[in-house]
């Protein structure tokens, strides 16, 4: 605690509001990333299914998670918006530095996005009007681009952890870039297929979760079944495979961030035999403080037996190095990720049994408890393992070759400070907003479903929307729109 | 060379987003202005109902700009984003709100959500051109050099301030002509009577505001001032003047066929000319474009995947607008999400 007072009072004033306004609007954004990139799949595959067997239900379920999709993508786009000013305005001094180093990743996501976006538009607003098949072959790229612009962001991001694809010359700034390797560095497949999956996994789990919370409420029809089990069977493929990946990619990190690996698992020295430590606190001088210790494990993680060497903490400098506070944040968001990343395992091995034997959901209530759970489990692995990422870089922006703080801005601390409050306001209300929308819009479902007659022609003068008349758009079309945009 | 390729690139999609998320501002500001709930119902649904399928697609240019910046020309990214960290960092938090504002007032009912929602996004379709317009007007008055610290003169000086309220006006006259045509598109004749009006009053704001600044920044802005009053970018500023007075004429006939074509190409002519006059200089007299450049390989790979951009999304983007103005772009109603037998399902 003192050393990382002791670092901070050196460190410029405007270094912790520029990180802590870093963090949050990435904290804040990442959240909606899972449903941005793996939402689209999940609803075409329903949408898919509503085609080929002329399942109504179906297509019910694919239009209305079109149009949370509508709500959310909106709400994606101007929070990553804003992530590519705060490049600009937060670590100017990086961007002018390494922009033309790793700044081309960006440069494909900037087409995988607008790509999407799009495709999005298309397939969202192409429900009514175009030829279903038409329509559906066209929103089928969607999941592709989605991939390709978390390529771009993946690799500026693993550039960053293991940078590479250019020398430093006598000023130490970068010549000789060579573009495939800045794209391709040696942390970028492990780093692209863990956070790839995690995405289609959590949207998954997220999307079940709502349907498990109304199964346990006793709707059990068929949309509900239909709304449960595609995005769960998704969901529930894809967590033993990320398993296999989270284990991979810690092993890399092992091997190529030795220093990040030894935060994450907080090791002081530099030695075999290392036990590895649930939980537990790391104190300045290297002594742990609580935790589960099981000898040995961490060695034979690191390297399948017990005489792997593993660096240590002290293996650099104290100011190379996370201080003993953000390791032990590390440790714990590691933790945290790989705990509810078996627990996940678990709960898809349940389900894979009862379907193996009765082709049935389980029928247990707990079983759709924990199904609720998993989609807020999920998004909290998702921020647990981006947190692990960046602040076990720490202190460095770009890994062993520019610290955080000579990348901060030079504008004051205290406009700095004015902004993140300004942000977080706005990002409170604005999170606040689209939830209550979505929770609003899940309610008038709820109420339609109830009433199989068909939606109410009858609202209240305050509920009915003041923007004009609908017929006069759907030319020839049908006056039971008239309640209103959805 | 190489670097001058990749400034034109970053000029071309500095018009395109000025023209595409242009628009988008104007069709905010005649939110802004329509008035109560109930004077303000038509042009309000005329706005969202034209806006909603393209807007997002619309505002992708802008993180084009940023990464041709970044990755182009790091030295002058990192000099823009330290010299005008105010005006930009007001106009992110401006796009949250509008892009927000916009997106959660269609599902909301209630007048109340709806009025707050719709103030937010029209008030910020304001400020966020403006400060754009500013921070172009304070590149352009040299105010922006590599080592400029953040201070207030760099985006609150005359210039500046011209540019601002000349983006504000130019977002108003295209989002004015822009909606114009979709009230023909969409057969409410009030409407095209409406922004037709509208269209005109702005241009002639944009008229009278470059009636100002003119005198104005002569010595503000010398050098660009300069590249504007003379050969290439002059040549594109009467070329801006003749297209504009055409779509002024268009829209007096009443042709409204060829308005958007018109409005859209004066103001990338401006554009054009603005680039053409600051040559050969990124931030004029203190940085050129050769030497901003970043390192050659990574330019060429810049240029490679922009010929993939415009490969990729050029199609899509055609089909996106072609099926926009065929009409066939819907939202979602109650009707498809509720029942089962929604119109236009073909089961």
């Amino acid at each position: 605690m003192y050393r990382s007072t002791v670092l901070l009072a050196n460190a410029p004033a405007q270094l912790l509001p520029a990180r802590e306004l870093m963090a949050f609007t990435l904290a804040s954004h990442i959240l909606l990333v899972p449903l941005g990139v793996a939402l689209p799949f999940v609803t075409l595959l329903m949408h898919y299914r509503g085609l080929r067997k002329g399942d109504a239900v179906a297509l019910k379920l694919a239009r209305r998670w079109s149009a949370v999709m509508a709500v959310q993508f909106a709400i994606g786009i101007v929070t990553g918006t804003v992530l590519s000013f705060e490049f600009g305005l937060l670590w100017p001094r990086m961007m002018g530095r390494w922009g033309d180093v790793f700044g081309l990743g960006f440069g494909v996501e900037a087409w995988a996005f607008f790509l999407e976006a799009v495709l999005i538009a298309i397939y969202l607003y192409g429900w009514r009007r175009l030829r279903p098949w038409q329509h559906f072959w066209l929103g089928a790229p969607l999941p592709l681009a989605a991939l390709l612009g978390a390529f771009g962001i993946i690799a500026a991001n693993s550039w960053m952890n293991t940078p590479q694809g250019f020398t430093l010359d006598a000023q130490g700034n970068p010549v000789n870039v060579t573009v495939r390797q800045a794209v391709f560095t040696p942390i970028f497949g492990p780093e692209y297929w863990h956070f790839a999956v995690a995405m289609f996994l959590t949207a998954g789990y997220v999307v079940a979760g709502v349907y498990a919370v109304g199964w346990l409420r006793g709707r059990r029809d068929r949309y509900h079944r239909l709304g449960f089990t595609v995005p769960f069977t998704v969901a529930a493929i894809l967590t033993p495979v990320q398993f296999f990946l989270g284990d991979n990619l810690a092993r890399q990190i092992f091997h190529k961030q030795p220093v990040k690996f030894a935060a994450a698992e907080i090791v002081w020295n530099t030695s075999t035999h290392v036990p590895e430590y649930l939980y537990g606190r790391l104190n300045e001088d290297g002594t742990i403080s609580g935790g589960l210790r099981i000898p040995q494990l961490d060695s034979i993680l690191a390297g399948f037996k017990p005489s792997t060497q593993v660096t240590g903490l002290t293996s650099v400098a104290a100011d190379d190095r996370p201080t003993a506070t953000q390791a032990t944040i590390v440790h714990w968001t590691f933790d945290t990720m790989a705990i509810i990343g078996s627990l996940l395992i678990l709960l898809a091995l349940w389900y894979a049994w009862c379907w193996w034997r009765r082709r049935d959901l389980p029928r247990s209530r707990w079983f759709f408890r924990c199904a609720a759970i998993a989609g807020a489990a999920s998004l909290l692995t998702v921020e647990c393992g981006w947190i692990t990422t960046e602040v076990g870089r720490q202190p460095w922006i770009v890994y062993f070759n520019m610290r955080v703080s000579d990348a901060v801005t030079a504008t004051r601390a205290s406009s700095l400070w004015t902004m993140f409050g300004i942000v977080a306001a706005v990002y409170v209300l604005v999170f606040w907003a689209f939830l209550a929308v979505v929770l609003k819009m899940r309610t008038r479902w709820r109420i339609a479903d109830e009433n199989p007659a068909g939606p109410p022609t009858v609202l209240s003068p305050e509920a009915d929307t003041p923007y004009g008349p609908r017929e006069a758009v759907a030319s020839g079309g049908d006056q039971r729109t008239a309640g209103g945009a959805s | 060379m190489i670097a001058d390729v990749i400034a034109w690139v970053l000029l071309l999609v500095i018009a395109a987003y000025a023209c595409a998320g242009g628009t988008d501002y104007g069709a905010g500001f005649w939110d802004l202005l329509a008035g109560g709930a109930e004077r303000g119902e038509r042009p309000r649904w005329l706005i969202d109902h034209a806006m909603a399928p393209v807007w997002e697609a619309n505002n992708v240019w802008l993180i084009f700009v940023f990464i041709l910046m970044w990755t182009g020309f790091p030295t002058m990214f990192q000099a823009v984003f330290s010299a005008m960290w105010l005006p930009l960092a007001l106009a992110a938090i401006g796009l949250v709100l509008r892009g927000a504002g916009f997106a959660l007032r269609k599902p909301t009912r209630r007048l109340a959500g709806r009025r707050i929602y719709g103030a937010m996004f029209a008030v910020s379709s304001l400020l966020t051109p403006f400060f754009f317009g500013a921070v172009i007007g304070g590149i352009a008055s040299g105010r922006v050099a590599p080592g400029t610290t953040a201070s207030a003169d760099a985006w609150a000086n005359p210039t500046s301030v011209m540019a601002g309220l000349l983006t504000i006006a130019a977002t108003a006259y295209l989002g004015a002509v822009f909606l114009t045509a979709d009230a023909r598109r969409f057969h409410a004749e009030d409407l095209v009577r409406y922004f037709r009006l509208r269209s005109l009053y702005s241009l002639a704001a944009i008229v009278v505001l470059a009636a100002i600044g003119i005198p104005v920044t002569h010595h503000d802005a010398a050098y660009v001032w300069h590249g504007l009053t003379h050969g290439a970018g002059l040549a594109l500023v009467i070329a801006a003047v003749v297209v504009a007075a055409g779509t002024a004429l268009l829209l007096a006939r009443r042709a409204y066929r060829w308005c958007r074509y018109t409005s859209v190409a004066s103001v990338a002519l401006t554009v054009a000319a603005w680039g053409f006059a600051q040559r050969p200089y990124l931030l004029p007299t203190s940085l050129t474009v050769a030497q901003a450049a970043g390192a050659d390989h990574t330019l060429h790979w810049l240029v490679i995947v922009t010929v993939i951009a415009v490969v990729v999304v050029g199609p899509a983007l055609v089909l996106l607008y072609r099926l926009d103005t065929l009409g066939d772009l819907e939202p979602l109603t109650d009707a498809d999400t509720h029942g089962t037998t929604a119109p236009g399902e073909h089961l």
